[in-house]
C-alpha cells in the first residue's frame, strides 16, 4: 500500500544495504525500517534461535551523558553522574562496576514509565563521569529533552543516533563476533568493552532483546557499513527484520515500550520490580516513589502476565480478557511464536488472576477463546551469565 | 469453470452456481508465513464485501472479504491444522470456502486473469 508519509521518514546508515538485500521497508519510530527480508519473518525468527541474526537498530537512541565540568575523575566522577541520572530512574546506577550495564526505566512524577533504557558505566579512569545510554527510538526526542532539561549546566548529553547501532543475536553470535572483535566473547551478559576498528572507536555490549546470547555494537557509519557487509558474508549470519525482532522478544517475555508499558503503568505493574535495587528501595528517592513503594508493599491492582491461548487463534494487542463474561484485563502484545509453534501473548490482568494456570477467555472477533495465564518467558533465556 | 479476481487479492472460481474462494499467490506472498486461518462455517451468508474469513501471519491479522454475495456450502476444514497450505498452494489446496452464488451478475465487476496480472504489476 502506498504510504504518503514515506518521504518524511528518516533513514539509517544501513538503508541502502537493506534495499540491496531485498528488505520490505515500513515506517517505524519515524524511520523507514526493514520489517522482513526475503527469508520471511518465521524463518528469520528460527534462524536467530539457532544461528546468528543481524538487526539494524540504528533508529534507537544511543547517547552519552557526561559531567559538564569534565570527565576523568574516577569513582568520584561516576558517583556524581550517577547521582544525577538516579533522579530520573529507580535503579542503582552508582553501584555499577566499570563496564557494567543495567536495564532501567525513565519515570514521570507519578511513577509512570516514560521509557525503558540501558545505562552503561564506561571502562577506564579517564571515562568516569560519563554514561552510555540507549533509549527507545520512538520516544528518544522526548527522553533526551527531559534529560537535557533536568541536568542543564550540570551534564552534557551527546546524541549518537547518527551512527550505526546493530545487534548480532543467537547462539553463534559470539563465534562470529570474536572474528571481528577478539576478546569480546569473554564478556558476560550486560557487560561492555570499547574497541578500535579502522581507527574508529566502537562500543561492544553483550546484550540484546531476543532472549538469545548476543551483542550490540555502536560504530561510526564509515567503519560500520563495511563491518556489517562483511559479517553478512558469513554463512552463520542473516539479516533479520523488525517482524522477527518482535516475535523473538515476545517469546522471551520482554516488554515493548508503548505496548506492554507506557506512562499509565508503573514498574511494579509491569513486573519490573527487579529494576529497583535494594539501595533505591531503602532511599525511595525516585520519581513517583510514593505510588511505586505502595505498589511494592500492597501489590499492584493489575499486573503484566504471560498468556497462553489454548487454541490456534492468535490474540492481538487490544484483545479484551474476560473471566465469566466480565472484563478483567487486556492483551498488550500478541501473536505467534515460531519457536514454540503456538500463539502467545502478554497482557495485564487483575492481580488476583495473575497465578499461572488461571483460566481466562480472550475475546477474539467477538468469540471467547480459552487461554491460561502462564509464566514468562515462553522460551528460556540463553544469556551468557 | 472461470476464475475471477478482486482488487483485495482474492480469487473466485465459478462452477455452475457454486464458487470456490481463496487468496491469490500475490496476497499469500505479501502476508508471509500464515499461522492461522479462520474460515466460515457452512450455512453462513455474506453480502459482497463482508468480512468472510481471517488469515493471520506471524506479524498481523488480515480480513478476507466476500468477493460476491453468497451462502457458504463448505469451509476448508484442513486449514485449521495446516494453515501453511495457504502459502504452499494458495490458488489450489489453500482455498478458503465454497459459496453458493446469490447473483451471478456480480461476477461482471471482477477482473479476469489478465486484468488481475496487470493490476498487480501496477502495484
Amino acid at each position: 500500500m502506498a504510504d504518503t508519509t514515506t518521504e518524511n521518514l528518516k533513514r539509517t546508515p544501513l538503508h541502502a544495504l537493506h534495499e540491496e538485500l531485498g528488505a520490505k521497508l515500513v515506517p517505524f519510530a519515524g524511520y523507514e525500517m526493514p520489517v522482513q527480508y526475503p527469508m520471511g519473518v518465521k524463518e528469520e525468527h528460527l534462524w536467530t534461535r539457532t544461528e546468528a541474526g543481524l538487526f539494524d537498530v540504528s533508529h534507537m537512541g544511543p547517547c552519552f551523558l557526561a559531567l559538564a565540568d569534565g570527565i576523568g575523575g574516577g569513582d568520584d566522577a561516576h558517583a556524581e553522574i550517577a547521582a544525577l541520572i538516579e533522579t530520573l530512574v529507580p535503579s542503582d546506577i552508582a553501584g555499577l562496576k566499570e563496564g557494567q550495564a543495567r536495564l532501567t526505566v525513565l519515570l514521570n512524577e507519578e511513577g509512570g514509565i516514560l521509557d525503558d533504557l540501558i545505562i552503561t558505566r564506561p571502562i577506564g579512569e579517564e571515562a568516569q563521569g560519563s554514561l552510555y545510554i540507549v533509549v527507545n527510538g520512538a520516544v528518544k526526542d522526548a527522553d533526551w529533552a527531559l534529560i537535557e532539561r533536568s541536568f542543564e549546566g550540570k551534564a552534557v548529553l551527546t546524541h549518537a543516533d547518527d551512527r550505526i547501532l546493530f545487534a548480532l543475536q543467537g547462539p553463534k553470535a559470539a563465534d562470529v563476533m570474536s572474528d571481528f572483535f577478539p576478546g569480546c566473547e569473554e564478556l558476560k551478559f550486560m557487560r561492555h568493552m570499547p574497541f578500535e576498528l579502522n581507527g574508529s572507536r566502537c562500543i561492544v555490549s553483550r546484550c540484546g532483546y531476543t532472549g538469545e546470547d548476543g551483542f550490540e555494537v555502536l560504530v561510526s557509519p564509515e567503519a560500520g557499513l563495511p563491518l556489517v557487509k562483511e559479517m553478512l558474508t558469513d554463512d552463520r549470519v542473516k539479516p533479520i527484520g523488525l517482524g522477527a525482532r518482535d516475535s523473538l522478544r515476545l517469546e522471551a517475555g520482554l516488554c515493548l515500550y508503548g505496548h506492554d508499558m507506557d506512562t499509565t503503568r508503573d514498574p511494579i505493574e509491569a513486573d519490573l520490580a527487579w529494576v529497583i535495587q535494594k539501595k533505591r528501595r531503602e532511599r525511595a528517592d525516585f520519581p513517583g516513589a510514593e505510588r511505586i513503594m505502595k505498589a511494592l508493599a500492597d501489590g499492584p491492582a493489575e499486573v503484566r502476565v504471560g498468556i497462553q491461548p489454548l487454541e490456534r487463534a492468535p490474540a492481538r494487542e487490544g484483545t479484551v480478557i474476560e473471566v465469566g463474561g466480565e472484563a478483567v484485563g487486556i492483551v498488550t502484545s500478541g501473536g505467534f511464536g515460531p519457536s514454540v509453534d503456538a500463539p502467545i501473548a502478554m497482557g495485564y490482568v487483575r492481580a488476583g488472576l495473575a497465578e499461572p494456570g488461571t483460566k481466562i477467555d480472550l475475546m477474539v472477533r467477538g468469540k471467547a477463546r480459552p487461554a491460561e495465564v502462564c509464566a514468562l518467558p515462553f522460551v528460556a533465556h540463553n544469556y551468557k551469565r | 469453470m472461470t476464475t475471477y479476481y478482486t482488487e483485495d487479492h482474492e480469487w473466485i472460481t465459478v462452477d455452475g452456481d457454486v464458487a470456490t474462494v481463496g487468496i491469490t499467490k500475490y496476497a499469500a506472498e505479501q502476508l508471509g508465513d500464515v499461522v492461522f486461518v479462520e474460515v466460515p462455517e457452512a450455512g453462513a451468508s455474506f453480502a459482497k464485501g463482508d468480512d468472510m474469513a481471517v488469515v493471520e501471519s506471524v506479524k498481523a491479522a488480515s480480513d478476507v472479504y466476500a468477493p460476491v454475495a453468497g451462502e457458504v456450502v463448505e469451509g476448508n476444514a484442513a486449514l485449521a491444522d495446516a494453515p501453511e497450505t495457504v502459502n504452499e498452494d494458495p490458488e489450489g489446496k489453500g482455498w478458503f470456502c465454497k459459496l453458493k452464488l446469490v447473483d451471478a451478475g456480480e461476477l461482471g465487476s471482477l477482473m479476469n486473469a489478465d486484468a488481475y496480472k496487470a493490476f498487480c504489476d501496477g502495484l
